[in-house]
């Protein structure tokens, strides 16, 4: 039905707010790129003289940076892995008709509503401390020593709080492609002779495998930039040991001041997660296709 | 073998009783329809035979063998579903192999039975496709492929063929029918469509809220109804019932005449044509004003040119009527 005419109408009508997100997108973009290749220290008030690639080779030089790369990937994956399979698990035991399923679910849902620094902050003062937190007194009743989460085992422990805080989010995603699955098939693999595990291997899990990849995808966008966790529990520490990249271009443009550097750094961060974001869609990506 | 008899079954939902006890034998190889009207409890009834619902009473037994706590699996029964409840996400030869899977049966043997099930429904061409990429009709011969590829003791079919166009369930009927004659094999089909009870069945069970109303062959069905609720219920279109003075004439409280045990011509009843419906293998005509009831249906063989607003003239085959009592129970 469209004419010629209508169209070009269409066109001019969506124009302004075409025009006004692409400047949204590539004018901090443009800035961006270009402040990486200046010299750009505010430490060093003067000219910012163009400089080309320095502050990459720079940033990609720094042992610190090896180590933000390998944190984030580990970060992604292990959070990732976590509440994708405690989310299945979740949602199989929350789909089950129980006793007071409404108020568990809410249980379950809330770390949800919980702000990531408060929460962060809630584990590492209530739980995880070595001298106050609850797993210290849990040890002490078990005649175990203390385990200093934090200094020990940085990464892990927060992977563990990332987790907790995400899980609620796969667990309901998850939980509503369950329910959306037809009771007949279940019921017709059940006289088909399908055993508990069986039903869930062959039926519920490729029904899920279109939510799953749901999940993957949003997840990842967040779990790339994890900062606040980080900054409130272990501050990147001990040494370099809980740093990602996102926490590496904080550092070097709020704690160093250079914002050249830290731009190429947020340069090379866009480039991750377009790598990353390509080689999830060519594995998981055609789960998504009706 | 296929022999199911039904000991006082009786299910409750909660406090409700939806079933009360209930009889029933099935012999082998019979081809059984429940009918009833909606929501009478024949889907919960077939439930109650696969194992998918727990009886609250009474006993299931399946070739003499107690199976009333046994799980569905262990029934040795299939069951068609209306959805057809087909995996979408496997394709046909996967669904229609998945039972001999999960009976951990080997490769050529599953290959096998796969195949002749295709080659019986004509299902060769679409083995590797998905149910998705499949016509309804084409979904339904894939459900029954997977039912009969276990070679069950029975099988259940669940209003198999609402889902489907007219002419395609014409064709579906017969090939079930077929198939039974093919298999022989016991089978218990629910409907609520009498056309599809009266093809199909060897045995009919006609049920009301849960009881029983009566079992026989079509036939026997059609003849002698053992109630009002039954005749009223088998054949199309249905029987007219008369109360009040014409019955009492004929010792009973009501009587009942089938559309087409009526004669037009020369005859004790006189009325005006209503609506006439022409099927150009007979017209039914819907008679107002006879005294009788509010309407009569006559059936007519051939075309007819009575129209609206004539004054008819029927005839009913007095040995073709039907009595009943005040209970609405049959007088013989
Ligand atoms: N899970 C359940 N809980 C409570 N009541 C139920 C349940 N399942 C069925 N019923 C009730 O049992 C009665 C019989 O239901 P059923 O599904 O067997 O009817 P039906 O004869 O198959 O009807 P239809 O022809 O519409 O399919 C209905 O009144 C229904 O409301
Ligand atoms: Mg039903």
């Amino acid at each position: 039905m469209a004419t010629q005419h209508s169209r070009a109408a269409a066109r001019f009508m969506i124009a302004p707010s075409v025009v006004l997100l692409l400047a949204w997108m590539l004018i901090p973009l443009g800035m961006t790129i270009w402040f990486s290749l200046l010299r750009y220290n505010l430490l060093m008030p003067g000219d910012n003289p163009f400089v080309g690639f320095e502050n990459y080779s720079y940033f990609l030089t720094d042992p610190a940076f090896q180590t933000a790369i390998v944190n984030t990937l580990l970060l992604v994956g292990g959070i990732l892995l976590i509440t994708v399979c405690g989310g299945i698990g979740l949602a199989v035991l929350l789909d089950q008709p129980m006793w007071g399923t409404g108020i568990v679910r809410i249980m379950v849902i809330s770390p949800f509503f919980v702000m990531p620094t408060v929460s962060a902050l809630v584990w590492k003062n209530m739980f995880m401390n070595p001298v106050n937190g609850l797993f210290a007194y849990v040890a002490g009743v078990l005649g175990l020593p203390a385990f200093d989460f934090l200094t020990a085992a940085p990464l892990a422990s927060i992977i563990g709080i990332v987790s907790w805080q995400w899980l609620p989010f796969a667990t309901l995603i998850l939980l509503t492609a369950m329910q959306s699955l037809d009771s007949e098939q279940l019921e017709a693999a059940e006289i088909d002779g399908a055993s508990a595990w069986s039903r869930f291997y062959y039926i519920k899990l490729p029904h899920l495998a279109r939510a799953i990849t749901v999940v993957v995808l949003i997840q990842t966008i967040f779990l790339l930039s994890i900062f606040a966790e980080i900054y409130v529990t272990t501050a990147g520490g001990p040494g370099n040991a809980s740093i990602n990249l996102t926490y590496l271009v904080f550092q070097e443009s709020l704690q160093r001041y250079d914002v050249g550097t830290a731009s190429a750094g947020g340069v090379v961060a866009i480039i991750l997660a377009n790598i990353v974001a390509i080689f999830l869609m060519r594995m998981i990506g055609k789960n998504l296709d009706a | 073998m296929g022999r199911i008899t039904l000991d006082k079954v009786q299910k409750k939902f909660g406090e409700t009783e939806v079933i009360p006890p209930l009889d029933l034998t099935i012999e082998d190889g019979e081809f059984v329809v429940f009918v009833g009207p909606s929501g009478c409890g024949k889907s919960t009834l077939l439930r109650l035979i696969a194992g998918l619902e727990d009886v609250s009473g009474g006993e299931i037994r399946i070739d003499g063998t107690n199976a009333t706590d046994l799980p569905p699996a262990k029934r040795r029964l299939a069951m068609v579903f209306q959805s057809y409840a087909l995996y979408p996400h496997m394709t046909v030869r996967k669904n229609i192999a998945f039972p001999l899977k999960m009976a951990g049966m080997d490769e050529a043997e599953k290959t096998r039975r796969v195949e002749r099930a295709a080659s019986v429904l004509n299902l060769a061409d679409y083995l590797d496709r998905r149910p998705g990429q499949l016509s309804g009709g084409q979904r339904q011969r894939v459900a029954i492929g997977r039912a009969i590829v276990r070679e069950p003791a029975a099988f259940l079919f669940d209003e198999p063929l609402s889902n489907l166009d007219a002419a395609l369930r014409v064709g579906m009927r017969l090939e079930i029918s077929e198939l039974h004659k093919r298999l022989e094999t016991t089978m218990i089909y629910v409907t609520h469509d009498q056309v599809e009870a009266m093809t199909m069945a060897d045995k009919i069970v006609v049920l009301r809220a849960g009881h029983i109303e009566q079992v026989g062959s079509p036939l026997d069905l059609y003849r002698t109804p053992r109630n009002r609720f039954v005749a009223e219920f088998i054949g199309s279109p249905k029987m007219n019932i008369v109360d009040g003075e014409e019955a009492s004439r004929h010792d009973a409280h009501a009587i009942g005449i089938r559309p087409e045990h009526i004669d037009v011509g020369e005859g004790p009843w006189e009325g005006t044509v209503g609506v006439s419906e022409h099927l150009g293998s007979d017209t039914f005509f819907h008679v107002h004003d006879t005294g009788l009831a509010d309407v009569v249906t006559v059936r007519a063989p051939g075309e007819n040119s009575h129209r609206a607003g004539d004054r008819i003239s029927l005839s009913p085959q007095m040995d073709k009527l039907h009595r009943f009592d005040w209970e609405g129970l049959r007088i013989a």
